[in-house]
């Protein structure tokens, strides 16, 4: 093996910006998904209704309990495997990206609800008992009083989340999705350049993960809210 | 009919009863005092009142309504019925003016001038106005409690619950809450109201409760009540509150 000529990389840009966009897409609709169903999980897990509780928290405990490469791995191979013992049907194949948004929404959602919940349970009760006797129902006490004060807490720890889960979405080469990982290893594979592929990948994924973690700490300081 | 009728409301925590077959009515214009030992159930009593806690047995009818009736719109019932909390809780993450327009809009559907005319108003009458826009955190103790009276009193409610509104102020501010609080009962705004402060019953309580250990021991007019004779628990409870 020669030097190094990372020239390959400036080759290679539009494959692997190609590939950044799929795993963008993939962070930008796993967080949104994941955030929103983790507020309804959570929001789930703390009703005093157990038809609601009971389901929540064993969804939430047995998705985080199996690793992330497994979900992402079932949703592909196992679920449309499993419709068929089941139905005698051969389903449609959704396709990796959708079958992976699925399995990450689903991880996420595990994950987010948990934050969420503490972050819930960090309100004084007396808030949402204010937010009752002024009239308010269940949806507006959370939704003007005890979620923006919970949210304004979490915000740090989130983020935190948000870029582990940009880092969990290279876990898509299981299913054989191009993501940007995915496509600098498909050109490092042709251009026998792998190494270099693999330098570049991880750099910018320091860079950008770095600098997101930095931010959040930018932020803690000025989130607080006085009481 | 009284305005606040509660009839044999009776409450437990598991296996253990904090009210115990209470029964008491507030008319309409009267300021009733509810005063007793700490965990006499008392601020658990007048939780129950806008249905904030729930209670196992017995009634609790509001202007004809009633609270444990599981077809009664709570909600509504509870924006008709102002409540002061020991810790003011008033929301955080919003200004003084938003605080007392929130439940206007989002609940009574006014328009948001009409509503900040109406805060406006209220605020200069507990001498707030000054401070309109700022938070909640900036203010003292004493501003914050008045804010949550005009807050309560921004949905003009039929009747005002105050669950011990000075006990968690320093000294030096418990008057000007208590000042607010003579006022709304000079003017004949039905109360009922948790607190020790034994100088706001003399001035301005049509009648006293007195509870110890979940029960209503006493029930009487505030003459009847501060004269002689009297129960010996209330005796003892009262000379230990005087002489502070």
């Amino acid at each position: 093996m020669g030097a190094l000529d990372f020239s390959v990389v400036w080759k290679n840009l539009p494959i692997l910006w190609e590939g950044m966009k799929v795993s963008l897409q993939l962070f930008a609709i796993a967080l949104a998904g994941g955030v929103f169903l983790g507020t309804l999980l959570a929001l789930a897990r703390l009703s005093s209704r157990r038809v609601l509780s009971v389901p929540a928290t064993a969804f939430v405990n047995l998705i985080r309990s199996i690793p992330f490469i497994m979900a992402i791995f079932w949703f592909y191979f196992l679920t449309p495997m499993l419709v068929e013992k089941l139905t005698g049907r051969t389903g449609e194949a959704v396709g990796p990206f959708v079958s992976a948004i699925v399995a990450f929404i689903m991880v996420e959602s595990a994950y987010y609800s948990e934050i969420i919940r503490a972050g819930i349970q960090s309100i004084p009760r007396g808030q949402p008992a204010a937010a009752y006797a002024v009239g308010m129902n269940y949806w507006q006490a959370m939704g003007y009083v005890v979620l923006p004060q919970a949210f304004r807490n979490m915000v740090p720890i989130m983020l935190t989340q948000a870029v582990i889960l940009f880092q969990d979405t290279s876990l898509v080469y299981v299913v054989a999705l191009k993501d940007f990982l995915g496509a600098a290893g498909k050109a490092g594979q042709l251009s026998g350049r792998l190494v270099e592929m693999y330098l570049f990948v991880a750099l910018v994924f320091f860079l950008i993960c770095f600098s997101a973690s930095w931010l959040v700490k930018r932020l803690q300081s000025r989130l607080a809210t006085p009481r | 009919m009284a305005m606040i009728d509660i009839k044999n409301v009776s409450k437990w925590y598991g296996a253990f009863q904090v009210l115990a077959d209470n029964t008491t009515a507030v008319e309409k214009g009267e300021v009733v005092v509810v005063c007793g030992p700490s965990g006499s159930g008392k601020s658990t009593l007048i939780k129950c009142v806008n249905g904030l806690e729930p209670f196992q047995k017995g009634e609790i009818v509001i202007e004809g309504t009633s609270v444990g009736d599981p077809a009664t719109d709570l909600p509504k019932l509870r924006s008709r019925v102002g409540m002061v909390f020991q810790n003011f809780e008033l929301f955080p993450h919003m200004s003084v003016m938003r605080n007392l327009t929130i439940g206007q809009e989002k609940v009574l559907g006014r328009g948001r001038d009409e509503a900040e005319d109406k805060a406006a108003k209220l605020l200069d009458r507990v001498g707030l106005r000054s401070q309109a826009e700022k938070f909640p955190g900036q203010l003292s103790g004493g501003q914050q409690q008045r804010v949550a009276i005009a807050r309560a009193l921004a949905m003009d409610p039929i009747a005002m619950l105050f669950d011990e509104p000075t006990s968690a102020l320093d000294p030096e501010m418990v008057n000007e809450v208590l000042e607010v609080m003579v006022g709304l009962a000079r003017e004949g705004m039905t109360m009922m109201c948790v607190t020790h402060e034994m100088g706001f019953a003399r001035t301005v309580a049509s009648r006293v409760v007195f509870m110890d250990e979940g029960r209503i021991v006493e029930d009487c007019t505030r003459d009847a009540f501060f004269g002689t004779p009297r129960g010996e628990r209330a005796t003892q409870f009262l000379s230990k509150i005087l002489h502070n």
